[in-house]
């Protein structure tokens, strides 16, 4: 074999493995198509399931998702991108707390989701729910078990390192020229960083949003054990109520349910509506960090 | 003038804290130095939160350890035959099947045959510990650790992690035999051969795969794989380590390829320049010069691809079929350490001994894949940066 066989040879190795990658994300979005769009009416996003959840629809599911979502960002979104702000302002790169802080929160993003759902069980239910219960209600249970809060607190320290990358990476792009002419008038560093560097990076809080949320949406094992229900009647009203989702809406009804068969094409549209929930999502931060890329590299 | 040096070197954020430094010195403003404190304060919570994490899920695991203080002292006693505590106790009533008679019987039988006849054999050894122990239930929970056998509900509780370390451990190779490779190569298209435009293009695509959730592969592997799979190849048992494994492949592949293309991409432009200068082709560049620089990187990408694999809840829990064997057969259904925690949580009794267990369980979890992340952080990628940095 001689040289230029030999490379295109390589090259096209390394071709075929991207297609391969490619080829994986495409058929996984047509097979669920394929699955359930005809099941994907109107009537399955607005109704209850029905009949056992043979029939019916996901409406509860999709409203416990997008509340438990809500208050997931509300939790994350401040505190990461606080973090982002001390690691790109404050922070000096030598000092040991930043550097700590740093590890943290890669160790945070590493930690398998199972883990931030035992822990929410032990922390939030177990110690903070119990103590709540026993100061508050004199030992009468009621924020001591699952329950949307607990939920969405555990999801938000499962996307809280998601915010503070994307974050950081944008205030980085904010130009030194602006902070320094923000300085030279007059300004203090907090006001600064109030009036400057956050309006400059609002598309890096908005795309760590957006990814967390995708992110949230998307996740199942946090929430196993700490307030996602099988079936519930209503949707929730308070914090304390426990709520349904659609990861898990999923996972019930494709191994626990009795009647796995009967009920795929509504599995198949349940996993047609996350996936192009989670899907559209990431779609539209990875443009928005594909411009803040940009907008770094040409400084 | 002074600026245009600072925009030279816009990598030390010193420069502006410097500036900043020398102005606060003039005054001091209570909002600034409040909203500083308050600002370090908050981010001080990440490595709270991580430390909190280590706490509690030890916390529960915590009953375990007294149980097993309190029967040392009984042993210590006398009022216990210290022999019971030995795990090897356990299993000499066990019937041993021949191991290379094993996975042929798996092969033939559909698993859920053979689960009630193993239950049954069980049943059998169950009531011979019953007769020669007189210690109670809860205290054998820490010495059955060790066995083979993961019986959590039965009347005689054990515990073994041995079967569910080892589908772990199948499971992750088979992910990453086929994450890794077409991850790495997929990096080093884009990294090197591609030509710009389609570049763009490819890396976000690929960050796509990383948006679906994990219960969509897992569902899609249980729908799709798992029945393409057992036309392909005729085993038995339809969910098994290998669609597992290969649903966690896709799980794992936007990590590797990630981490691996920023590794390739760190090479230094001069590298490149140098060989392609002497005369090699891009391909013998690539392989010879960029990949073997970037190697730390890359050792780092897998690390962080195996404790992807190895945390994995969901594609376990769906995809694997959940069956805790002591097999090396890839056909065979596993139970991983992650999935156990995910089915069994639900239903145990909280403070049960069971509950501990898979306490434990999740801080084993947890250590791993601290330490993977710090040999990936601190090792590797300081290797990196001093190898590019020619120290």
């Amino acid at each position: 074999m001689n040289r230029t066989t030999k490379d295109t040879l390589m090259k096209s190795l390394t071709g075929v493995s991207v297609l391969l990658i490619l080829f994986v994300i495409v058929s996984i979005l047509t097979i669920t198509f394929i699955g359930g769009w005809r099941y994907l009416t109107w009537e399955f996003i607005t109704e209850f399931p029905k009949e056992g959840m043979t029939k019916g629809g996901i409406f509860p599911a999709i409203v416990g998702t997008a509340l438990m979502t809500l208050i997931m960002t509300v939790a994350a979104v401040p505190f990461g991108a606080i973090t982002a702000v001390y690691l790109a302002e404050y922070a000096s790169e030598k000092s040991i707390l930043a550097k700590t802080i740093r590890f943290a929160v890669k160790t945070l993003a590493v930690v398998p989701s199972i883990i931030f759902g035992l822990f929410g069980l032990g922390f939030f239910i177990k110690f903070v729910g119990l103590h709540l219960d026993n100061f508050l209600y004199g030992g009468e249970l009621h924020w001591g078990q699952p329950n949307i809060l607990w939920a969405s607190l555990t999801m938000a320290l499962l996307t809280l390192p998601i915010v503070i990358v994307s974050v950081e990476e944008s205030i980085r792009t904010v130009p030194y020229e602006t902070r320094e002419g923000s300085l030279a008038l007059g300004a203090t560093k907090w006001q600064t960083i109030r009036k400057v560097v956050l309006p400059g990076s609002i598309t890096g809080i908005l795309t760590g949003t957006i990814l967390a949320i995708s992110r949230g949406a998307g996740e199942v094992a946090p929430i196993l054990f700490t307030g996602a229900a099988y079936y519930l009647a209503d949707t929730p009203h308070a914090l304390s109520d426990q709520f349904m989702s659609l990861g898990y809406h999923i996972y019930i009804m494709s191994t626990q349910s009795t009647n796995v068969d009967d009920t795929l094409p509504i599995q198949f549209a349940t996993t047609l509506v996350l996936l192009l929930l989670t899907f559209s999502l990431s779609m539209v931060a990875v443009v928005l960090r594909y411009r803040i890329r940009k907008k770094s590299a040409s400084q | 003038m002074v600026r245009k040096t600072e925009k030279a070197n816009p990598e030390s954020s010193g420069t502006g804290t410097e500036f900043a430094a020398s102005i606060r010195k003039k005054q001091f403003r209570f909002s600034d130095w409040f909203a500083e404190k308050v600002i370090k304060t908050i981010a001080f919570l990440s490595i709270t939160i991580v430390a909190l994490i280590f706490v509690f899920v030890f916390r529960e695991t915590l009953p375990l350890f007294k149980i097993n203080q309190e029967q040392s002292t009984a042993v210590a006693n006398g009022e216990v035959p210290a022999g019971d505590l030995v795990p090897e106790t356990y299993s000499p009533g066990e019937p041993e099947i021949p191991e290379e008679l094993k996975p042929e019987t798996y092969g033939v039988e559909p698993v859920d045959l053979y689960v009630p006849d193993v239950e049954s054999n069980m049943q059998d050894t169950d009531d011979q510990y019953a007769g020669s122990e007189s210690m109670p239930v809860e205290g054998r929970a820490v010495s059955t650790l060790l066995s083979r056998d993961w019986l959590p509900v039965s009347d005689n509780p054990r515990y073994g992690l041995l079967p569910l370390f080892l589908g772990t451990l199948k499971v992750t190779l088979i992910a990453l035999l086929f994450a890794a490779p077409i991850a790495i190569l997929a990096a080093l298209y884009t990294a090197l051969f591609a030509p710009r435009k389609l570049r763009e293009f490819i890396k976000p695509a690929v960050e796509l795969l990383a948006g679906i959730p994990s219960v969509v592969i897992g569902f899609f592997a249980l729908m799709v794989l798992a029945s393409f799979f057992q036309d392909l190849f005729g085993y038995s048992s339809r969910l098994n380590g290998f669609v597992g494994g290969f649903a966690m492949a896709l799980a794992a592949i936007p990590v590797i390829y990630t981490l691996t293309e920023d590794a390739l991409s760190a090479v230094p432009k001069t590298y490149l320049e140098a060989s392609l200068g002497l005369g090699a082709s891009l391909r013998q560049t690539a392989f010879k010069v960029i990949l073997p620089a970037a190697t730390p990187g890359i050792f780092a990408a897998i690390l962080l691809g195996i404790g992807r694999v190895f945390g994995e809840t969901m594609i376990a829990l769906m995809a694997t079929g959940n069956a805790a064997l002591i097999s090396l057969n890839p056909f065979d259904s596993v139970r991983t350490l992650s999935a156990t925690i995910g089915a069994e949580m639900a239903e145990v009794v909280f403070g049960d001994t069971h509950y501990s267990v898979l306490f434990l369980i999740g801080s084993l979890l947890f250590i791993f894949t601290f330490i993977l992340n710090a040999l990936a952080e601190f090792y590797f990628r300081n290797r990196l940066i001093r190898r590019f940095q020619g120290k």
